[in-house]
């Protein structure tokens, strides 16, 4: 059976939602600490959202330089599939895995709200369910989701940007980029939290199909 | 020999700093018209070693890992040797 690794960190907290959302797709969760560096075992990861080490010195700063990054390092050689949720995609991004980096607010408060996405690209696991240009409704709930990189043009060239608000941009990203990816796609950063959009009953399944990505 | 490191980080220039612009909206409601608001963050700790360039190396090194993010930050390093710190 497919199994997917959660990361854990000191501070994460999205961590039993993603491991639910993993299961209602049919594939097997397991939790991972930070220390562990070895993820032979697992067919692809999620870091989930929350505020890991207190967000002390930047966003997702001391996560990057853990013992688990490395195993996640070694994971995307393989080709495995790596989605960061929130957190997990501030981490990615201070990893050099995903283009740019996301920081504080425009406005700098904390914004946490359902919103319109227009699926950009289709090439990624997490967005192959999709059509491009399909707009999807999941939360945001971040206060350091402004996405900014140096290079938009490359970003573009590379056909890397994922997802972008529609309507409005709450955070002021560039560009309303809040969900980028390497360049083979395999590696996923989104500020929006698919697995707070997986049943009816919490007003969404659009979250779904991210995690039918690592099927 | 002790040295004193202080490194100063700072948003490049350009990048919006909604701190700073908050803390000038904030001033500008006491009545203080001001203006380029600009907020630094400061670390300092210490480091016993020998050779001053070896240590600056190394606080380098710490700022590309882990200190800075290069694609937001600038950052500016001072070494000072304990005995030539100000007023001892």
């Amino acid at each position: 059976m497919t199994k997917i690794g959660v990361i854990r960190f000191p501070g994460t907290n999205c961590d039993r939602d993603v491991a639910r959302a993993i299961e209602l797709v049919g594939l097997e969760a397991e939790y991972v600490w930070w220390s562990n560096e070895d993820l032979t075992d697992f067919d692809g990861v999620v870091i989930p959202g929350g505020f890991s080490y207190g967000d002390y010195l930047r966003a997702g700063a001391m996560a990057s330089i853990t013992p688990v990054i490395d195993g996640i390092k070694a994971l995307v050689k393989e080709e495995k599939p790596v989605l960061g949720i929130c957190n997990g995609a501030q981490i990615l991004g201070e990893i050099g895995l995903v283009p740019g980096i996301f920081i504080t607010n425009e406005n700098p408060k904390f914004n946490c709200e359902w919103v319109d996405l227009k699926v950009s690209n289709t090439r990624t696991p997490f967005t192959k369910d999709f059509k491009k240009g399909q707009t999807v409704k999941i939360p945001i709930a971040h206060a350091e989701g402004r996405f900014y990189t140096e290079d938009i043009d490359l970003l573009k060239d590379q056909d890397q940007i994922v997802l972008q608000f529609k309507d409005k941009n709450p955070n002021g990203s560039m560009e309303a980029i809040t969900s980028v990816c390497d360049e083979s796609g395999l590696v996923c950063a989104m500020m929006p939290h698919p697995e707070r959009a997986c049943e009816e009953i919490l007003g969404s399944v659009d979250g779904l199909n991210f995690f039918k990505g690592f099927i | 020999m002790i040295f004193d490191i202080e490194v100063k980080i700072s948003l490049k220039d350009g990048m919006l700093n909604p701190e700073a612009t908050t803390i000038e909206r904030s001033l500008d409601l006491l009545g203080y018209e001001v203006k380029n608001t600009k907020t630094v963050e400061i670390i300092k700790f210490q480091i016993d070693g020998e050779d001053r360039e070896v240590i600056r190396e190394n606080v380098v090194d710490m700022c590309e890992r882990l200190l800075c993010n290069p694609v937001i930050h600038n950052y500016k390093i001072n070494v000072i040797p304990q005995n030539m710190a100000c007023g001892k």
